[in-house]
């Protein structure tokens, strides 16, 4: 419950945070809200050498309408992003999943840019994104350029940043029909054992999965199954399709694949799908 | 008007809701230096080395100890009947027995360099097959302990029966004890193994001055602790305080002192310097002592019409590595067997096993719950094996309350109870028959969350330990009144309490009473708190000494007021003794506390109650169960407890509270798990599910105050009951909710996972 020993430098705007990541190399990490990235180095099982503090940027915190879409950026936190009056008019299931994030300790520390680079497939908030067709946008010392959701999450808590890159912005498309997020946990305050985020983005509906697999994910087999004409309930049992989810002491691969049909069922029945 | 009774708000909290509480990782300890263990990360194996060389060389770090220098001799087993080869000793000599086993002892300037350099301590391991399976532990051949030739730690009833504890005729199983029952049902239960999570984990400081030892530790009996250390060490009384300063909690896992505790003294005595260790909450899951760990094989009988006939209930305990109390635990499931029914055979067995887990140890019930939660689903299952409703069975066989002082078959003497009231409170509380026909509408509507209904009706032991626990009470010069106590509250409210009880006998004001606890410097006796044992014991030693108190400042009064000692009165609301019908002639406690001289109003009571308490209640749960997700989601938790008569109504409902949330957390939610190899899957607070106000109802309490004859204030202990009651009423709930799916029991922790299966496994048998 005590860190290994780390170098700590904080950075007061965008372009420091990429000049201390391309000083300090592979070893530094960037810290946010600090809600993935801590309780992994108290336990010692993350030993960046150096931590570089981007929490003063906060010209990163923002929820704008754009127009098309609403630009959320990296260092908005849960919290903020569930109460924003944008977010909550514009992406109201981006508003709702953001306030189902853990308890309100972490609402109000964590971020989305910190969620969706961390990738872990058991987070709430790459779901979303992945549901609602989302672009990442991320800055290094070469410039801006833009990631769409689909290609973000490379592996387990891998995602397609380079090391000296930061994730600046998230965009989203407005979709203000249904949706629906079924998060089954055991406690309020837990990461899902698995959940199913449905989105209706004007004439598609958009259904991602948490903690089916090695990173976040689309239900594409549902996905495809409802854009071929077929009825939520005979989707919703595709739903684990093809997916190998991982096997705990909460649910086992098999039981994964079960919660997955019966939420996604769920889901896309609240979703009004 | 007594004030005895009244729901006053706890003293104490003022303080541990604004500034915080002093801990021991609180207290300043000018030089001291920090502990951090080295601990095993293997479940069994031989140590063929240790190399501190790098350690040692780490910035800050003094020393690092590893068996080689420890010279005390290793710790005999903490359980009464144990295997003696199955000793602990102070860090791994040679083999570790489970994942967080002592191997070294790094000892540094601040904790952080200290814990850089366990980091540094290189131990190279030769990994031996492992024992995990408390089932499978007295067969195999994979010793735990290898000088004991065998993982079998204890047996009842035969090492009860070789002292005389149990008569001979115990031994073994009657004769045909089913015979004329028409009807048994056989289950084999896992009350699984829990960790008890202290909101402070475990710490303890020592210093010696001069050949004298103070040592500062969190536990729930600082005398206990002295005594350990004087034994240890060879002390005399005089060299040795032990000091429990702000205790944050301890549900019966801080009772007894651990290794890690004790070896701080050895330590700090070896270096010269003072020495604190404060372990982190990982290390507080692997190895804080663990509760529960037993696997129960129950069989009960009884007739068609629904009378209970016999009951047989085999014990596996798990014991852990190093058999602590936990051991010994199944007595305790032994005096409680037949809870609150009239069942006329019994026969008790319990082997209890070593594996290369941690030890298990006291945990908030300590073997009565495992009782209560192997009878109470019996009694479900028999009544849905005759089809009858499950309050009518238990009607049909409660303890008549006109049966009081009862002896069960296991020589249990319960004090007194009203078990029917109890169950016709809590059902008509609870709407019961409306409850039933919503059940059945969703039965037949076939939806997927369907209504689980779960009842139990217990009775528990309290004050079970005998002995005396130690009060006094001192009125000072200014007025005040001073209070000792052996009792070491860790959250339990003895501070407003036992002002309560003095301000009753001595009309001085409760914000004038004070209380001493948990120093041995300042408290001669005492035992501790544990057992609901506290206000039944210690309350009433302190209560008594005011009660001696008044006498004396009586007799003083009528001296100095020149009357005869039966004319004066103790006025309450004022504080003054006065001569009937003339109160202007009056002495008040402080004029009478300095004509008395110092010390002179004082008196000290070791009160030892006649015998044990039993309260008593009956708990209803009301549990939804998606049937599609396995969750369980709890709509209503109606409890009936009834402790005697309450000191403080508030304190009570707050320890009924508590318990209950214990209690769900344990039925629902919580289990201590280990993988094949013994790694701990479940060690830090994300994966053991420890419950939180979100997943928990509002509770609807109910309390009833059959007072007892055992003890002049008619009290019994209430720290228990809520959790004891209510783990078997959550899980019957949940089973009740499946059973017309063909499900017939799901053990605990009753999980998604294991109510899916459940469900499935039922689904595949029609």
């Amino acid at each position: 419950m005590i860190p290994a020993p780390f170098d700590y430098v904080r950075v007061g705007s965008l372009d420091e945070a990429i000049s201390a990541l391309v000083e300090h190399g592979e070893d530094a990490k960037l810290l946010a809200g600090g809600h993935s990235l801590l309780p992994l180095m108290k336990l010692r099982l993350a030993t960046p050498s150096v931590l570089i503090d981007i929490g003063p940027v906060r010209e990163l915190s923002y929820v704008v309408d754009a127009g098309d879409h609403v630009a959320i950026g990296a260092l908005t936190r849960h919290h903020d992003l569930h109460h924003d009056p944008v977010a909550v008019s514009q992406v109201p299931l981006l508003s709702m999943v953001a306030g189902k994030i853990g308890d309100p300790q972490v609402r109000h520390r964590g971020t989305i840019g910190g969620s969706l680079t961390h990738a872990d497939p058991a987070s709430d908030l790459p779901a979303a994104v992945l549901a609602l067709g989302g672009t990442l946008v991320a800055r290094g010392p070469a410039g801006e350029r833009q990631i769409p959701a689909d290609a973000f999450f490379s592996g387990f808590l891998e995602s397609a940043l380079a090391p000296d890159e930061v994730l600046t912005e998230i965009r989203v498309p407005k979709a203000v029909g249904g949706h629906a997020y079924q998060k089954f946990v055991r406690r309020a305050q837990d990461w899902a054992i698995v959940g199913s985020v449905v989105a209706r983005v004007g004439d598609r509906v958009g259904v991602a999965l948490v903690n089916m697999g090695p990173t976040p994910l689309r239900a594409l087999a549902v996905e495809q199954a409802l854009a071929e004409g077929a009825s939520a309930a005979e989707a919703a049992e595709r739903a684990a399709e093809g997916l190998e989810p991982p096997s705990d002491n909460n649910a086992t691969a098999e039981f994964r694949r079960h919660l997955a049909r019966v939420l996604t069922r769920r889901a896309l029945a609240e979703a009004g799908v | 008007m007594s004030i005895l009774g009244n729901r006053v708000l706890r003293r104490e909290d003022p303080k541990f809701l604004t500034t915080g509480g002093t801990y021991v990782d609180d207290l300043p300890l000018e030089g001291a230096v920090h502990i951090v263990y080295v601990r095993s990360p293997m479940a069994h194996a031989r140590i063929h080395s240790i190399d501190s060389t790098e350690a040692l060389r780490s910035p800050g770090v003094v020393a690092v100890f590893t068996a080689a220098e420890v010279d005390l001799p290793p710790m005999p087993p903490g359980a009464p009947f144990a295997n003696p080869a199955m000793v602990r000793p102070w860090l791994a000599d040679g083999v570790v027995r489970f994942v967080g086993d002592l191997v070294a002892a790094v000892v540094a300037e601040t904790r952080e360099q200290a814990m850089d350099a366990a980091e540094l301590v290189l131990v190279d391991y030769e990994p031996f097959p492992v024992v995990i399976d408390p089932e499978a532990a007295a067969g195999s051949d994979i010793l735990v302990h290898e000088a004991a030739g065998t993982n079998v730690v204890l047996r009842m009833p035969e090492d009860l029966v070789s002292v005389g504890m149990v008569p001979p005729e115990a031994a073994t199983e009657p004769p045909e004890m089913f015979a004329g029952c028409e009807v048994v049902v056989r289950q084999r239960i896992v009350n699984q193994r829990v960790a008890p999570c202290p909101l402070e984990v475990r710490a303890a400081a020592s210093r010696w001055d001069d050949g004298h030892l103070t040592q500062w530790t969190t536990t729930q009996a600082p005398h206990g602790v002295k005594a350990s250390l004087a034994q240890i060490f060879g002390l005399a009384d005089d060299q040795v305080r032990a000091v429990a300063p702000d205790v944050g909690g301890g549900f019966g896992a801080k009772i007894g002192a651990y290794p890690e505790e004790l070896f701080v003294a050895w330590i700090a005595r070896k270096i010269g310097r003072p020495a604190r260790w404060v372990e982190t909450r990982s290390e507080s899951m692997l190895s804080l002592g663990h509760g529960r760990a037993q696997v129960q094989l129950a069989e009960l009988g009884g007739t068609r019409d629904g009378r209970l006939l016999a009951y047989k209930l085999s014990v596996i305990q798990d014991a852990g590595a190093y058999p602590a109390f936990g051991a010994f635990l199944p007595l305790m499931t032994r005096t409680m067997l037949t809870g609150v029914y009239d069942i006329e055979r019994v026969y008790f067995a319990d082997t209890s096993v070593a594996t290369n887990t941690n030890p298990t140890v006291a945990y908030r019930g300590a073997g009565r719950p495992e009782a209560t939660a192997a009878i109470e689903r019996m009694v479900d299952i028999f009544a849905a094996e005759i089809g009858m409703d499950p309050a009518e069975v238990r009607r049909k066989n409660l303890v008549g309350r006109d049966r009081f002082p009862f002896t069960t078959p296991t020589g249990t003497t319960y004090d007194v109870g009203d078990y029917e009231a109890a169950l016709d409170r809590v059902l008509e509380a609870a709407g019961y028959s409306e409850l039933r026909a919503e059940q059945q509408r969703r039965r037949e509507a076939g939806e997927a969350k369907q209504l689980g209904i779960g009842l139990s009706t217990y009775v528990e032991i309290t004050n079970g330990i005998p002995g005396s626990e130690f009060g006094s009470v001192e009125v000072l010069a200014d007025g005040r009144a001073r209070v000792r106590t052996g009792t070491s509250p860790h959250g339990q409210g003895h501070v407003t309490s036992w002002s309560q009880l003095v301000a009753d006998q001595l009309g001085i004001a409760i914000e004038d009473v004070e209380v001493i606890h948990g120093d041995t410097d300042l408290v001669p006796r005492g035992v501790g708190t544990f057992g609901s044992k506290s206000l039944q014991s210690g309350g009433v030693a302190v209560f008594q000494a005011a009660e001696q108190v008044v006498d004396k400042a009586r007799k003083l009064a009528a001296e100095l007021l020149e009357a005869n000692p039966n004319d004066i009165e103790l006025d309450k609301q004022s504080g003054r003794f006065q001569v009937a019908g003339t109160p202007s002639a009056s002495k008040t406690w402080a004029e009478l506390a300095r004509a008395s001289g110092d010390g002179g109003l004082s008196a000290e009571v070791d009160f030892a109650a006649s015998g044990a308490t039993f309260p008593f209640g009956a708990h209803l749960v009301v549990a939804e169960v998606d049937t599609e997700t396995g969750g369980v989601t709890l709509k209503r938790i109606v409890a009936v407890d009834d402790a005697g008569r309450l000191v403080n109504p508030l304190i009570a409902e707050g320890q009924i509270h508590g318990g209950l949330a214990q209690g769900v957390a344990q039925a629902l939610m919580e289990e201590m798990c280990y993988d094949e190899q013994g790694n701990p899957i479940t060690a830090n607070l994300a994966d053991y599910e420890f419950v939180s106000a979100a997943e928990l109802p509002s509770f609807e309490t109910y309390s009833m105050e059959t007072p007892t004859p055992i003890n002049p204030l008619g009290a019994k202990g209430i720290g228990e009951s809520g959790t004891i009651g209510s783990t078997p009423a959550v899980q019957n709930a949940v089973c009740d909710a499946l059973r017309h799916l063909g499900v017939r029991h799901v053990d605990m922790p009753t999980s998604p996972l294991r109510v899916w299966k459940a469900i499935e496994q039922a689904k595949g048998k029609s």
